[in-house]
């Protein structure tokens, strides 16, 4: 975690992935008034057609050039690519993991195994030149855009912020908030698990109540 | 829900649709039960959905599809199969799959099985290529998930390739190359119609819009309105790739029954019977009775209720999306063979006729 640089507030946001989940992100980001952009792997250009009509106002860029200008990058790629992503592109970086690891679902990655690490653990030891902060992975992407509710709702929905480093994690948490939902720090990155696929708030649409309540169900032991 | 405001939805969507409506229906083979609730064999229910397609064409039905699954409570893996078997008892209805889990086959021989289809049923055989969301195929045929985006789209481009007929040179990383192979029965009047099941990737909408192929946007949960912005897109990417306008579809899972209460009552414990189990496998959180009716409601994805429902509900969000095709996928396993059978013969004789005059009283400033 050494030399990231944790913004007291963030206004530029880069998303890195162009699949499911990354243009619903972006999109919801750019409604909150935040700077963004999208990036994949490949060119630009590729997805100046998408951007312009999934996204107006995201702006489709390299990803090196996305991240260099960004306050906090989304990493919402495939989570099997993750192993090919040289963790130089995001050092210094606050870097919010939105991916999943389900073996059964998604097919085995080895990197991702070890049954002692929350998957969000894996990246930060892989990105050890950046923060990693575990959110944004929990609400299913076909949800994200309508479940958003203004501070105060009473049905406002609830989204897990996981990290290590509580200055980083609060940073995240504003951003969930400014998008439209009730941020819920976990302590650590290792508390991330509750977050993770087979645990007890995954996939489900939850009040900040709820999804406490959630998550002190016993279902699932860290 | 938005029917009635001054700028129609279709317009959004990037110009009205010029295709012709088209109401089908698709099943995945669920397994039946009978009346007592016990289950029946996995033949018996594969007769039934033979069954259950002639019927389809007699209430005047226009599109048949069967998904390809692999497991116990879809036991439906040979689709085409019972797709030619229907064809061989119907006139005119349309017959395809919904979806060719494609990622996990060999191009060259759904091309053979698809084009066999249209020779027996005379030119009305469709395919629907998916990657698949049920992930059963994968470990049967010794396929890693790991690969599935590049073992699709290696395949879609060989895919895209045979339906150009003649001999097809073709080499790819994941299988075999082909070398001016002439690849048999050549089709009669040009290629079968081809769609892309699409469930969230705007990737995948210009990825089918490159090849040419129609857009079929598989709904399955959430609001159906989000997806407005991919039949925008899809346009667009045709126009920029210099091609002709083609036809967008929804696939949407759902029920007809008499009244309201009587599909929801007979729909919702299959569904989280169904659900439940696959959130199992997949690690989501069950659903609740909230998120069921959430789902059953205008913002959600399941067309759940009487013919009147359903046909507001179907009507309202072709508008929005500007697709001119709707298939409901019907069925969930446990229901019985007559509820489905009632669930088909109303589709036909009610919620078409219905979808039909809603949709045309709402573009009739126009003609």
């Amino acid at each position: 975690m050494s030399g990231s640089v944790i913004p007291s507030s963030v206004r530029r946001i880069a998303v890195l992935g162009a699949g499911h989940v990354g243009p619903v992100i972006a999109r919801i980001a750019l409604d909150a008034g935040f700077e963004v952009a999208i990036a994949t792997s490949g060119n630009p250009d590729n997805l100046e057609l998408i951007t312009q009509v999934v996204m107006p106002g995201v702006e489709a860029r390299w990803a090196a050039d996305a991240v260099r200008t960004a306050d906090l990058v989304v990493l919402s790629i495939p989570l099997h690519r993750f192993p090919a992503l040289d963790p130089a592109l995001l050092a210094g970086k606050l870097v919010v993991d939105a991916m999943n690891y389900w073996a059964p679902a998604d097919g085995v990655v080895a990197m991702f195994q070890d049954q002692r690490l929350s998957s969000s653990e894996v990246v930060q030891r892989r990105l050890t030149q950046s923060t990693v902060i575990k959110s944004l992975n929990q609400i299913a992407y076909q949800y994200l855009d309508d479940g958003r509710r203004p501070a105060g709702s009473l049905d406002r929905h609830a989204i897990g912020v996981a990290g290590d480093d509580s200055n980083a994690a609060n940073v995240v948490g504003e951003v969930i908030d400014r998008i439209g939902y009730d941020p819920v720090l976990l302590g650590s990155l290792k508390a991330g698990r509750i977050l993770q696929p087979g645990g007890p708030v995954f996939g489900a649409v939850l009040t900040r109540s709820e999804f406490e309540r959630a998550m002190h169900t016993p279902a699932v032991q860290s | 829900m938005t029917a009635s405001t001054a700028e129609t939805p279709r317009e959004t969507a990037g110009g009205p649709t010029r295709f012709p409506l088209v109401l089908g229906l698709d099943t995945f083979g669920d397994h039946e039960h009978d009346a007592e609730d016990r289950p029946l064999s996995h033949a018996q229910t594969i007769r039934n959905v033979v069954e259950e397609g002639v019927l389809a064409e007699q209430v005047g039905v226009d599109f048949f599809g069967i998904g390809e699954h692999h497991t116990d409570d879809f036991p439906m893996p040979a689709a085409d199969l019972v797709l030619a078997a229907i064809a061989a008892r119907t006139k005119r209805i349309h017959v395809g799959s919904a979806v060719t889990v494609l990622s996990s086959d060999d191009p060259v021989r759904v091309f053979q099985r698809f084009s066999t289809l249209n020779a027996v049923s005379n030119g009305r055989a469709e395919v629907v290529l998916g990657r698949g969301s049920s992930i059963d195929s994968f470990p049967l045929f010794g396929y890693d998930l790991a690969n599935y985006e590049e073992l699709f789209e290696e395949k879609v481009n060989l895919f895209a390739e045979l339906l150009k007929g003649g001999p097809v040179t073709w080499q790819g990383n994941l299988r075999p190359s082909l070398n001016n192979q002439d690849v048999v029965p050549h089709t009669e009047a040009g290629p079968f119609r081809t769609w892309i099941g699409v469930g969230g990737s705007p990737q995948s909408v210009v990825r089918a819009a490159h090849y040419g192929f129609s857009l079929m946007l598989a709904i399955i949960g959430g609001s159906p309105a989000r997806f407005r912005p991919f039949s925008r897109l899809f346009l667009q990417a045709l126009e920029k790739f210099g091609r002709e306008p083609l036809p967008i579809g929804v696939h949407s899972p759902g029920h007809v029954a008499e009244t309201d209460e009587k599909a929801l009552e007979e729909f919702w414990p299959r569904w989280l019977h169904i659900i439940t189990k696959m959130s199992k496998v997949r690690g989501f959180a069950i659903p609740t009775l909230e998120s069921f009716r959430f789902e059953v409601g205008p913002q959600g994805a399941l067309f759940i209720g009487s013919p009147e429902t359903v046909a507001q509900k179907i009507a309202a969000n072709l508008k929005t999306l500007g697709a001119n095709r709707f298939d409901l996928k019907f069925g969930m396993p446990g229901l019985s063979p007559d509820s489905l059978m009632r669930n088909i013969e109303l589709y036909g004789t009610k919620v078409i006729p219905r979808v039909r005059e809603l949709l045309a009283e709402s573009t009739q400033p126009d003609a």
